[in-house]
């Protein structure tokens, strides 16, 4: 399907500064994030990776202004196409979200009210934008179905979530999410609940977005596997800071952060001979309100020394790299 | 607010666990205020006889249509003349804002706040003895069923789907019906039709339904945890892991029931015993005294309204605490929900 | 699909059965006094005694005692109360069922439409001063017994306030029959409709509003969100629409038990002579026979009420209409 997208101007898309999220417990104030900035710009593809717990859903979930948890703190700023979104009123807010911005989630399995058709869930999506009839909302639906490669698209619109496939739902959900020509797509790890075929095909789905329909991805992962394939460029979050972003091939050649290096190691290489045993890294990372002070990888570091009881700052590490760490500009890395 | 922001998993509940339950419930000003107004009703009924001997000088059980008291050095029959319209028949005296017959007096000529005293240890008596011996048969029905599950549990949760079938009140006054006159004989044992334990007993059972399910639940979760598999796995043996990993665990279960119980068994009393079915003359509850005052309604609603007032606020109360307790407790759908 | 029908319909046979069982042995095997006693009522000459225990089979073992009662009450229908001057109970039953009706249906649509718009009304305002007060207005409603309200109500629409135009409308209590004079039938209803309301709405509005407060954080309201819905449209559409599937089982249940003499309370204070009153009169002269069989044919109502709820459960969620 051939999509008029205006033709992408030096402004970026999506323009992310400082931001912080924080929430009381306990009578202090603990941060789930801290000074997150990036800049995401059209046809991007932009992954954010790291372990479990380093925030990367409560960055997603800010954006998005999904955020509700009462006491919750954001602060910083988050531009899309120059509109401020932070503090942004929640009408103008619901404006943009699904229209212009939108997100998918981590598991199909439940991400459906499941007592309507799938296809009826998408045609509320588009009318709730747009001024259009239900015949009409269900024509562009079972378009947008066919799209995604969903076989029979006409049936699978009349069926229920829980009669479809996980790889069928995932579809279903991401044509949802690309119902009204988001030029932002945030995917909160989108094949992590599916199995590895079906991944393949979400990821091959994913990444022909920019062509097909002229969106950005923002796309959340734990697999660095998944960056490698996907992504034109990274950011690596530790304990809700960022460790390191970069061009994905640029940090894949050559990782500043200990941290990315450990990632990268804990992974199959893709060519040569397979190591009989893969590295882990020792310990798991701390939670929000149990982090360290200075840096946040210190006590799992190897080359951990007394500088790294204060906050590194983020800076830049060659090759348009950033990475938060005291060593990274001499490269030293490499294990 | 605050948030938990990682709660560990942890196998049996801790000591911890009730230190950390107690320090919610005591921030809560809705559950403290509800404790305060309980121990206050329950305090004052305890000390009934007091109040009824050295204040206000009135006798709760006997008769006294003829008698009159003293009132700002005028003598004021207790049976006064009707102030309807007609000046037919007599009405008791009304609140006379003195110790004395404080709220009047009811049909019997006997002194009501007295009698609100004693009719609140029947009633606070039978329904908190009530809720223990249902939570007692609920836990064993619900451990028996959920522990052992298979055929024991098919059967003995038929049988639970069963006796709910039958509304509560009417499953209570079939019971109250068939013991009202003739007691109750259990092989050598004879309870007699007035004796207290036959209402406790019914309202126990009709409520184990009611209690049963959410127990049943719960072990049937602890059965599956790891902790259990593990002891199991060990070679402890049953008795053990039941004693020392499910019951402490179950504990908060009842915990969270234990006044919810109380608050629906103080209902279903008053309701049984406004059908003349629970407490038996001369003895009162509030129930009782209700329907004393039915007679009355509209000539001394106060006979009427003061017992209702004491039941709504203890439920009320107990409603209060076992909310707060839940949340405390953090378990949800732990009640299957109040009837 | 059949099958699961069938099976449907076994279990309830089998619940049915048990129920009877139970509501015999209730009367007919608790501990203490000889059945023949109870059946016959206060005062019973030995003739009468001897008749009951022959036509009961008081003097035959205890399956043939069932038989013979279940006989009576579903196939001959001549249970005869004998405290009652020889009245036959069933048709007594037949001819109270129709109020009973009114008062329940009527109060049921109140405490429906009260309790969707109170706990959803909470749940919208979840942490806020109206939730707080609706929580509370709850719980008082659950606090209150249904027989002492029915006399405030009373006391207040019949006596205090009767003057005022607030009340003045307000007839005595009775009954008129619906096809005698509907607007009489209004009048003489709407005030036991709201009291027997009452604790239904606090029950309800609680459990719609728990419901709605655990639906919030599941995945499809966060996806509902996300596409950019209105908050009206996610509460009514995605939460309501959810929540109605244990709505509507926990609704149906009640109405049954209900229906079945689970009104006595509110039947008794307002006078109307429905399938409750008929058991209160029976139980103030111990007539056994009508008290069985009411509480037979209420356990008989809910069972069947639960085969409905479980037609309804198939035509709300989609995913027990496959499943199973
Ligand atoms: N609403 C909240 N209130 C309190 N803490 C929260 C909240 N949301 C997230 N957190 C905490 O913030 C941290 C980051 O959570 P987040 O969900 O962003 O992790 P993640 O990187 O997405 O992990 P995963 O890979 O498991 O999805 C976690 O420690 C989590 O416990
Ligand atoms: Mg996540």
């Amino acid at each position: 399907m051939a999509v008029n997208f205006p033709h992408s101007t030096s402004q970026p898309l999506l323009e992310v500064k400082d931001l912080c999220v924080s929430i009381p417990s306990y009578g202090r104030s603990v941060a789930l994030i801290e000074h997150i900035s990036f800049t995401l710009r059209e046809r991007e593809i932009l992954g954010l990776v790291g372990e479990s717990g380093s925030g990367k859903s409560v960055t997603a979930t800010a954006i998005m202004g999904l955020l509700d948890t009462p006491g919750l703190k954001i602060t910083g700023s988050v531009r899309f196409r120059g509109q401020e979104l932070v503090g942004l009123s929640a009408r103008k807010m619901r404006a943009i979200r699904g229209r212009d911005i939108a997100m998918i989630f981590q598991d199909p399995m439940t991400a459906f009210t499941p007592v309507y058709t799938v296809g009826w869930q998408i045609d509320e999506q588009i009318m709730a934008h747009e001024r259009l009839s239900r015949k009409q909302a269900r024509e562009r639906t079972v378009q947008l179905l066919a799209e995604m490669g969903v076989p029979d698209p006409t049936r699978t619109a009349n069926r229920y979530p829980h009669q479809l496939s996980g790889g069928l739902r995932q579809r279903a959900v991401i044509a949802m999410a690309l119902s009204c020509n988001p030029t932002l797509l945030i995917a909160d790890e989108p094949t992590t609940a599916l199995d590895v075929t079906v991944q393949a095909q979400i990821l091959e789905l994913i990444s022909t977005l920019r062509d097909t329909h002229g969106s950005s991805v923002l796309l959340i992962t734990h697999d660095m596997g998944v960056v490698a394939e996907t992504c034109d460029s990274v950011m690596v979050l530790y304990s809700g800071r960022i460790a390191e972003t970069g061009l994905a091939e640029a940090l894949f050649a050559h990782p500043r952060h200990p941290y990315t290096t450990a990632l990268l190691n804990s992974i199959p290489p893709f060519y040569g001979e397979r190591p009989h045993r893969l590295p882990a890294i020792a310990g798991t990372p701390p939670a929000p309100h149990e982090r360290p002070a200075g840096c946040a990888f210190s006590p799992r570091c190897h080359d951990a020394q007394t500088i790294c009881s204060t906050i590194p700052p983020l800076s830049p590490a060659g090759n348009g790299q950033q990475a938060a760490c005291f060593f990274s500009t001499s490269g030293q890395q490499e294990h | 607010m605050t948030t938990d922001l990682q709660t560990p998993a942890s196998p049996a509940p801790s000591v911890s666990l009730w230190r950390q339950a107690a320090r919610t419930l005591l921030a809560d000003k809705g559950s403290m205020t509800a404790l305060a107004v309980l121990c206050i009703i329950v305090l004052a009924c305890l000390l009934a006889p007091l109040y009824a001997h050295y204040v206000a000088h009135t006798d709760a059980f006997a008769s006294n249509v003829a008698g009159s008291i003293v009132l700002n050095g005028h003598e004021v029959d207790i049976m006064q003349p009707n102030d309807n319209p007609l000046h037919l028949g007599l009405s008791p005296i009304g609140p006379t804002g003195h110790t004395a017959y404080l709220l009047g007096a009811d049909s019997q000529g006997r002194d009501i706040a007295a009698r609100l005293l004693y009719g609140g240890r029947n009633s606070l008596m039978i329904s908190a003895c009530a809720a223990v011996l249902c939570l007692f048969l609920s836990t064993l029905v619900g451990v028996t069923a959920g522990y052992f599950g298979g055929i024991t549990d098919s059967i003995l949760s038929r049988l639970m789907d069963i006796m709910w079938a039958v509304p509560v009140y009417l499953f209570a006054i079939s019971l109250s019906i068939i013991t009202v006159r003739h007691g109750l004989q259990i092989g050598p044992f004879t309870i007699e039709a007035d004796n207290l334990l036959i209402p406790i007993i019914i309202i126990a059972l009709v409520y184990v339904p009611y209690a049963a399910r959410p127990v049943r639940g719960r072990v049937m979760v602890l059965r599956q945890a790891e902790f259990v598999t593990a002891a199991r796995c060990l070679g402890v043996p049953q008795w053990r892991v039941l004693l020392f990993d499910i019951l402490p665990n179950v504990l908060i279960t009842l915990v969270v029931l234990g006044p919810l119980l109380m608050a629906l068994s103080l209902l279903a009393e008053s309701a049984l015993s406004f059908l003349s079915l629970g407490v038996q003359a001369p003895a009162a509850s509030w129930g009782t005294m209700i329907q004393d005052g039915e007679g009355l309604i509209y000539s001394r609603p106060v006979v009427a309204i003061a017992p209702g007032l004491a039941i709504v606020f203890v439920v009320l109360a107990l409603n209060i605490l076992g909310d707060g307790l839940r949340d405390a407790l953090d378990i949800r759908n732990a009640t299957r929900r109040s009837r | 699909m059949l099958s699961a029908f069938l099976r449907r319909v076994g279990q309830t046979l089998i619940v049915l059965f048990g129920i009877s069982v139970l509501v015999f042995l209730v009367f007919f095997a608790t501990p203490g006094a000889d059945p023949t006693a109870r059946i016959a009522g206060r005062n019973a000459s030995p003739q009468t005694m001897e008749k009951v225990r022959h036509e009961y089979g008081f003097d035959r073992p205890l399956p043939f005692q069932y038989a013979t009662m279940m006989k009576k009450l579903f196939i001959t229908r001549d249970l005869t109360s004998y405290a009652n001057r020889g009245e036959q109970v069933v048709p007594e039953i037949i001819q109270a069922a129709p109020v009973t009706l009114s008062l329940v249906c009527g109060s049921a649509v109140i405490w429906l439409i009260v309790s969707v718009a109170m706990g959803t009304l909470a749940a919208a305002m979840k942490g806020s001063w109206v939730d707080r007060t609706l929580i509370m207005l709850g719980l008082v409603g659950i606090s209150m017994p249904v027989f002492w309200l029915g006399q405030v109500a009373n006391l207040i629409s019949l006596s205090r306030y009767h003057d005022t135009w607030l009340f003045s409308w307000v007839p005595g209590p009775g009954y008129v029959p619906l096809t005698q004079n509907p607007l009489a039938w209004f009048k003489a209803l709407v005030i036991p409709w709201c009291v027997l309301a009452v604790m239904f709405i606090g029950i309800y509005s609680r459990i719609l509003r728990a419901d709605l407060v655990a639906l919030a954080q599941e995945d499809f309201m966060r996806t509902a969100r996300a596409k950019g819905l209105s908050p009206a449209r996610i509460l009514v559409f995605h939460g309501l629409r959810t929540s109605a599937i244990t709505y509507v089982s926990l609704f149906g249940l009640d109405f049954a038990q209900l229906l079945g003499g689970g009104a006595l309370l509110t039947e008794v204070v307002f006078g109307l002579p429905g399938v409750g009153r008929l058991t209160y009169q029976a139980l103030t002269n111990l007539d056994l026979p009508l008290i069985m069989a009411t509480v037979m044919y209420s356990a008989t109502f809910v069972v069947l009420a639960n085969a409905v709820v479980d037609i309804l459960y198939i035509l709300l969620d989609p995913r027990v209409r496959d499943g199973r």
